[in-house]
C-alpha cells in the first residue's frame, strides 16, 4: 500500500510526506497532481505532488492542515499507510523552449512552485524566485529553492524575513530592472495568481496559474473542477491544472472554491474534537 | 415435470415501499418477489420453441430455460443457466430496461402482459446470494493474459467471460472502489451497492484480479499494458465529461453535474449522516434531462430533503428517454414535471449561490433527425423557476484520457473510441473497446453486451495468433 517513508513538519500547519508509490513515481512530472483518501471513510483529495524520486519509487506532497481531510492525514505517522493514492493526474507542466522564467509562489504554493522551478533549473533555464509567505514562521522550502535559483526573493507580509511586502511587488521591480522573461509561472492562493497575472498582463509577459478548484475523481467524470477560461468551460483534471493565467476568471474561481466553506468549518471543528478525544 | 401454466393475462406485480415512506430513505425501492410470487410468475413462461425474448437480450441468457426451472422450483439450476450468459444477473434483474429488450419480444405480452423476466432474473440471483455459500469453482489456466481497463458493467463482463474461458485477467479502475457507474451513479435505493460489491466479489473469486486507484493512460500506457505481458486489452473506460448547456449561470455554487451529484451521494456516502464528503441540502432542486440519470439524481435530492424537486426537460412526457418505470417510481415520490420547459439562465445572489432558473416554454415542431419532435421556443413565455440547485444531466462526452495517451488509437468526432462492427476492435491490434467510450452514454446492458462480445473476439484473436 501506500507508505509513508518519511514525515517533516515544515512548520506548525504544513507537513511534508514522502510516500512509496513507485508506478506514480516513475511518471510523475511537475504540474500533475495526485488524489489521496487518507483512511477507508476519507474524502478524496487532490494534492499537486511536491517533489518525486524515480529511483526511490517516491512521491512527495506537501499540505497545509487547513480542514478535516488534511488534518486526518496529518494523524498519520511514518510507517503508517495512506488508503488510497492515485495519480500522476492533470498535464505536467510544460517548459519546452523556456529560457529565463520568474517562478512566483505564495505560501504552501511554494510547495508545487519548487518542482517545476527545479526542473527549469535542470534543464539550464535562468529562474528567478520570488516566494512569499504572511510571516517568519511559515516559511518553507527556503534552501531547496536557492539551490535551484539563479535569483531567489524572499518576501513577507509583515516584513518579519526576507523583504517586506507582496510578492507582486518583488515580480514588478524585477521586471523594471530588465529582466525580460520568458513566461512567470504563479503558484499560490488564487487571490496571488490573479493579481501577478494582472501585473504581468500590463507587461505582456505569458503567465501560467495552477488551479487547484475542488474536485472529486480527478479523471474527467465529475465536472466539479470547471473553470471559465477565455470565456470556455474548463476541467482542471484533464485540461489543467495549468491555465494561461491571462484567460481564467479567477473571481469566478474563489467563489466556486467557498461552495462548502460552512461544512468544512464544521468538520474542521468535529475533527478536531475527534483528534483530542483520541490523545486523551 | 409438467407444468401447470399460469395463465392471468397479468405479471405480478413487484413489491415496492410505499412512496411516502420511501421518498425519505435510501433503501432499495423494489422489495423483489417472493418465493410463491417467482414460482406463479415463472408459470406464466409458455417457454416458447423460437425463444424470442432471447433475441431481445443483449447477453443472450436463455431465458425460458431458466425461467422453466424457477417454475419447477430449481432455483440454483436456474441461476447456473444465467450464470453461463451474465456476469451480473442482480444488477441485470434490477437496472435492465427490460421492456425495452426480452420483455418487449414476449409471446404473452401481445394480449397482455409479458412474463416478469427481468424480475425473475432479480429472484433467482438474489435467492443463489442468500442460499448458496459455495465458493465458484476456479477455471483452469490456459495460460494467456488480458488487461481490461475499467471496472465497470462492460469490463466486468468481459473479465468474468474471459476469467472463464482459463485467462489471467488483470481490471484497472481508476477510482478507489470497483464498479463504475454501478456505484459512483446509480443511488442505493435503486441497486443496493452490497450486492454490487458481491457480484465483483464473485469475479475475484474465479481469479479476476482488480486494481483500484490506477488511472490508465497515466500511470501506465496501453503500450506498457502490452509490454508486461498482456497479449490483448478491452477499454471500457466508461463516460466522461459532463455536458454543460453554456447558458450564463453555470459556475454558480449550487449548479452540479448529475455525475458530480451522485457521485457525492452514492460513492462517497454523502447521503450518510457523518460522512465526510460535504453536499449542499438543497430546499428547492431543478434537475435538467430526462433520462434515467436525471431520475436518479431527481429522486436523489428528494431523499436527501429537498422540498420541490423538478425535472426541466423541453420534450414533453412521451419523449422522456428515461425508463417508464423510473418515471412512475418518480411521479409517485413527488418529482415535478416541468416538460416543455427549457433553461436559459441560472440566476446567482451577491453569495455567488443559486437562486433561480430563468427558463422558456417549448412545444413540439416538426421531427428531426432523431425522429423525435423538435422541440421550439414559445415566443414570451419566459418565467423564474425558483430553486436553489441545479443539476444538469444532459449527458456526457467520452474520457479523454485514453485516447490521447494511445498512438494509433482512432476516435471520432465525438471523442467516442472507433471499433469495428460488434466485436470492439479498435484500430490497434489487439485493443478492443466498448460500453460508452465506444457509444456515447448508454445504458448498463449495453456495456455489458458489448463486454461479452470483445471478451468472445479476443479469444478468438488470441486463440488464432
Amino acid at each position: 500500500m501506500y507508505k509513508i517513508v518519511r514525515k517533516q513538519e515544515l512548520n506548525p500547519t504544513v507537513t511534508l510526506m514522502e510516500i512509496e508509490a513507485p508506478l506514480i513515481a516513475r511518471k510523475a512530472e511537475p504540474g500533475q497532481f495526485i488524489i489521496f483518501r487518507a483512511k477507508e471513510d476519507s474524502e478524496r483529495v487532490p494534492l499537486t505532488i511536491a517533489d518525486f524520486d524515480r529511483e526511490k519509487g517516491t512521491v512527495t506532497i506537501i499540505f497545509q492542515i487547513v480542514g478535516g481531510a488534511t488534518m486526518e492525514l496529518n494523524t498519520l505517522n511514518e510507517g503508517d499507510c495512506l488508503h488510497d493514492f492515485v495519480g500522476p493526474l492533470g498535464k505536467a507542466s510544460e517548459t519546452d523552449g523556456l529560457k529565463k522564467v520568474a517562478v512566483v509562489g505564495g505560501g504552501v504554493g511554494c510547495a508545487i512552485a519548487f518542482p517545476i522551478a527545479k526542473k527549469l533549473h535542470n534543464l539550464g533555464c535562468e529562474v528567478h524566485s520570488i516566494v512569499g509567505f504572511r510571516n517568519k514562521d511559515l516559511v518553507i522550502l527556503e534552501d531547496d529553492f536557492k539551490a535551484v535559483s539563479d535569483k531567489l526573493c524572499m518576501m513577507t507580509d509583515d516584513g518579519s524575513y526576507g523583504t517586506k511586502g507582496l510578492v507582486t511587488n518583488a515580480l514588478e521591480q524585477l521586471i523594471q530592472e530588465g529582466n525580460a522573461y520568458d513566461e512567470v509561472i504563479a503558484i499560490g492562493p488564487v487571490i496571488m495568481m490573479k493579481f501577478v497575472a494582472q501585473l504581468t498582463k500590463k507587461y505582456n509577459i505569458k503567465t501560467i496559474v495552477s488551479m487547484n478548484p475542488i474536485m472529486i475523481d480527478g479523471t474527467g467524470m465529475c465536472g466539479g473542477c470547471r473553470l471559465t477560461v477565455g470565456g470556455e468551460t474548463k476541467f482542471a483534471c484533464v485540461d489543467g491544472p495549468d491555465f494561461d493565467g491571462h484567460l481564467v476568471d479567477f473571481d469566478e474561481a474563489m467563489h466556486r472554491g467557498t461552495m462548502y466553506r460552512d461544512f468544512e468549518t464544521h468538520a474542521r471543528e468535529a475533527s478536531c474534537n475527534l483528534l483530542n478525544k483520541e490523545v486523551r | 415435470m409438467a407444468i401447470k401454466r399460469n395463465m392471468d393475462p397479468k405479471k405480478c406485480p413487484m413489491p415496492v415501499q410505499d412512496p411516502m415512506v420511501r421518498r425519505n430513505n435510501f433503501d432499495e425501492v423494489a422489495l423483489g418477489y417472493t418465493y410463491e410470487m417467482a414460482v406463479n410468475e415463472a408459470k406464466r413462461c409458455l417457454n416458447c420453441k423460437n425463444k424470442p425474448c432471447t433475441t431481445g437480450c443483449p447477453v443472450q441468457i436463455d431465458i425460458p430455460a431458466f425461467i422453466e426451472r424457477v417454475a419447477n422450483e430449481d432455483m440454483e439450476g436456474a441461476y447456473q443457466i444465467i450464470a453461463r450468459s451474465s456476469s451480473l444477473p442482480a444488477v441485470c434483474g434490477r437496472v435492465c430496461p427490460q421492456e425495452k429488450q426480452c420483455e418487449s419480444k414476449c409471446v404473452r405480452g401481445i394480449k397482455g402482459e409479458a412474463v416478469g423476466i427481468g424480475r425473475l432474473e432479480r429472484f433467482v440471483a438474489d435467492w443463489h446470494r442468500e442460499n448458496c455459500k459455495e465458493a465458484p469453482a476456479v477455471p483452469a489456466s490456459n495460460g494467456h493474459k488480458v488487461a481490461i481497463i475499467g471496472a465497470g458493467p462492460s469490463g466486468l463482463t468481459a473479465a468474468g467471460d474471459l476469467a472463464k474461458l482459463g485467462y489471467k485477467v488483470t481490471v484497472y479502475e481508476a477510482l478507489h472502489l470497483a464498479g463504475g457507474v454501478l456505484v459512483y451513479g446509480i443511488p442505493e435505493f435503486r441497486l443496493p451497492k452490497m450486492i454490487v460489491q458481491k457480484e465483483i466479489d464473485n469475479l475475484k473469486a474465479i481469479g479476476v484480479d482488480i486494481e483500484t486507484n490506477m488511472v490508465i493512460g497515466k500511470i501506465l500506457t496501453i503500450d506498457e499494458l502490452f509490454d508486461m505481458g498482456n497479449e490483448a486489452i478491452y477499454i471500457g473506460s466508461g463516460a466522461g465529461l459532463p455536458r454543460f448547456m453554456n447558458i450564463p449561470g453555470e459556475s454558480l455554487k449550487g449548479v452540479y453535474s448529475a455525475n458530480e451529484y451522485l457521485t457525492r451521494i452514492n460513492l462517497m456516502k454523502a447521503y450518510k449522516p457523518g460522512s465526510k464528503t460535504p453536499i449542499k441540502h438543497s430546499k428547492r432542486v431543478a434537475v435538467v434531462g430526462g433520462g434515467n440519470v436525471a431520475m436518479d439524481a431527481a429522486r436523489s435530492a428528494k431523499r436527501m430533503g429537498a422540498e420541490e424537486v423538478y425535472i426541466v426537460y423541453r420534450r414533453g412526457m412521451e419523449e422522456l428517454p428515461a425508463r417508464k418505470e423510473e418515471v412512475e417510481h418518480a411521479e409517485e415520490e413527488g418529482i415535478i414535471f416541468k416538460t416543455l420547459t427549457n433553461p436559459v439562465e441560472v440566476l446567482g445572489n451577491e453569495a455567488g449561490e443559486v437562486c433561480g432558473m430563468r427558463c422558456v416554454e417549448m412545444e413540439l415542431g416538426e421531427p428531426d433527425a432523431s425522429g423525435r419532435r423538435r422541440p421550439i421556443v414559445k415566443e414570451g413565455s419566459e418565467f423564474v423557476l425558483d430553486v436553489d440547485t441545479m443539476i444538469m444531466s444532459i449527458g456526457t462526452s467520452p474520457n479523454p484520457l485514453i485516447r490521447s495517451t494511445t498512438p494509433g488509437l482512432e476516435t471520432n468526432s465525438r471523442g467516442c473510441i472507433v471499433t469495428d462492427g460488434e466485436n470492439g476492435l479498435t484500430t490497434r491490434e489487439g485493443v478492443y473497446a466498448g460500453g460508452d467510450a465506444v457509444t456515447g452514454a448508454a445504458t448498463v446492458i449495453l456495456a455489458m453486451g458489448a463486454g461479452k462480445a470483445a471478451a468472445k473476439a479476443i479469444d478468438e484473436y488470441i486463440q488464432n495468433k
